[in-house]
């Protein structure tokens, strides 16, 4: 199972990727594997704040739908549209074009709190 | 991983093996998928897939009087039945509510074979001993003495569920895999007619018959010959594009056609009318479990039907429990719901009032606060190209 050494982990299975006072966030490669055939994304409303830990996006497969939590404290900039026409991107490229949304997060230090690429191997065994 | 209070069929190995995801359904640990469910969908509805239905419970009702005592317990006609064919029907419980669905074959003069739902097996069991005893007991009563001319029940009634494993084979293929199988010139049994083969010396009970609106079996054998048959039928099925399904795929199969399932479509709460499956109740017969309120409900019409809707624009699909609402007003609760593989709309079908249940009409599924417009539909819901 792909884990890139470069992004941060969430025990729920998000992936975040550091930009500036943004963060990516997307679902893992393992995540995607055990919902598989995504087919529907509900993405967040683009400016609305989230705690962290915040359910704000809801991704389905055929058998469910799985919420998509915010890793951190922060405002929603950037959504992917793209989803919503080809919600497969997300199995297809989970590290790539299938990212979710863009956080502005209100505090770097907050990232501390988020697993890295070893830790996230552990947990997924 | 594995709860030690969840049972495991006889394929459990080989499941794991293959590395399919197992999960718990009915306190049975079973596939729901080995690669995709859309993948293994399509190659039930293009080529041929197999699935194991070892869960599902056999039980042998056998001796004289079984035909009309299971005519009382079953609400469709068994006298229809030749032997080597089966029937759709139902248990019902006193207030006409469906304990189970099931399949009743006639194996014999009078002897039966009724293949249940899994987490119905030990409760269906019980229903039929009790009342096997009271009839029993209520027939001595009636006939003090031993009379030389009463016809006594003289029923067995047992559970082979244990001794059996099943796989359902399901596809347009299917009848090329059975040459593949046992030769060009054995032909399987007629739609919903069950016979016996032996292929490599494992003994084997077919079924024409399934739950994905293909061609297909269902296949009974010894316990202990399920891997060697199961590893056998993927052998010979290669080449016709054969796949191991698990029942994520088995669930969008059966939706599709809006064949029910118990548990989520059925229950003690709803019967047979409600559910729009009265072609399986005989009302013509004098008695059995649940009559009169059938007959009532029939006369009256039911309040409520279960109906099949589709998803109409984009849209997340429908779940069970989403409410069913029409211009705002809540008309019905969803049952079962899913995004149609073949269709690629979301599809379900809900439990709706009457006035709000013709095909064609219009409703709202309420999903996560937000309204979502949908259709009813005629049943079933895909058809064959």
């Amino acid at each position: 199972m792909n884990v890139p050494d470069d992004l941060l982990y969430t025990e729920t299975h998000e992936w975040i990727k550091r930009e500036g006072d943004n963060v990516r966030v997307g679902i893992t490669d393992h995540a995607q594997a055990e919902l598989t055939d995504v087919v529907y994304v509900e993405l967040p409303k683009m400016d609305r704040q989230a705690d962290a830990r915040e359910a704000i996006a809801v991704v389905e497969s055929v058998k469910a739908a799985s919420d998509i939590y915010a890793p951190v404290k922060g405002k929603v900039v950037e959504v992917n549209k793209a989803l919503e026409a080809d919600p497969g991107l997300i199995n297809r490229e989970p590290f790539g074009q299938g990212w979710i949304f863009v956080l502005k997060i209100d505090n770097p230090e907050d990232l501390k709190q988020l697993k890295d690429a070893a830790a996230y191997k552990k947990q997924i065994g | 991983m594995r709860d030690g209070a969840q049972k495991t069929t006889p394929l459990y190995d080989e499941h794991v093996r293959r590395g399919a995801k197992m999960v718990s359904f009915g306190g049975w640990f079973m596939p729901v998928q080995y690669t995709s469910i859309v993948q293994e969908h399509r190659a039930v509805r293009n080529n041929i897939g197999i699935f194991d239905i070892s869960h599902m419970g056999q039980l042998i009702v056998d001796g004289s009087g079984a035909r009309d005592w299971l005519n009382t317990m079953l609400t469709n006609n068994i006298d229809k039945l030749d032997v080597g064919a089966g029937q759709y029907t139902f248990l019902l419980n006193d207030a006409g509510g469906i304990i189970d669905d099931l399949i009743a074959y006639r194996i014999g003069d009078e002897k039966f074979l009724l293949v249940v739902n899994a987490s119905g097996t030990e409760e269906d069991f019980a229903w039929l001993e009790r009342h096997l005893r009271l009839s029993k007991e209520g027939l001595s009563q009636d006939r003090p003495g031993g009379l030389e001319t009463a016809a006594p029940w003289n029923i067995d009634l047992t559970n082979r569920s244990a001794h059996f494993g099943g796989v359902a084979i399901q596809g347009p293929r299917v009848v090329d895999l059975f040459h593949a199988l046992l030769g060009d010139n054995v032909d399987l049994p007629p739609r919903n007619h069950i016979s016996d083969f032996t292929l490599d010396g494992m003994a084997l009970s077919i079924a024409r018959t399934g739950y994905t609106g293909e061609d297909g079996v269902e296949v009974f054998f010894r316990a202990e010959d399920a891997a060697k048959f199961w590893n056998t039928v993927l052998e010979k099925g290669e080449k016709l594009g054969i796949k191991p399904c698990g029942l994520g795929a088995r669930d969008t199969l059966r939706l599709e056609m809006c064949y029910p399932l118990n548990g989520s479509d059925l229950s003690p709460e709803r019967n047979p009318i409600e559910a729009g499956l009265g072609f399986f109740v005989d009302l013509t017969k004098p008695k059995f479990t649940g009559r009169e309120v059938l007959l009532k409900m029939k006369e009256n019409g039911p309040p409520q039907k279960l109906a099949a809707f589709r998803m109409e624009g984009k849209g997340p699909p429908p779940r069970p429990h989403y409410p069913v609402l029409n211009n705002g007003e809540r008309v019905g609760e969803v049952t079962s719901g899913t995004l149609s593989p073949s269709l690629n709309y979301g599809i379900g079908m809900a439990y709706v009032s009457a006035s709000h249940a013709k095909i064609g009409s219009n409703i709202e599924i309420e999903i996560r606060g937000q309204k979502f417009p949908a259709t009813i539909q005629k049943k079933p819901l895909y058809k064959r190209s």
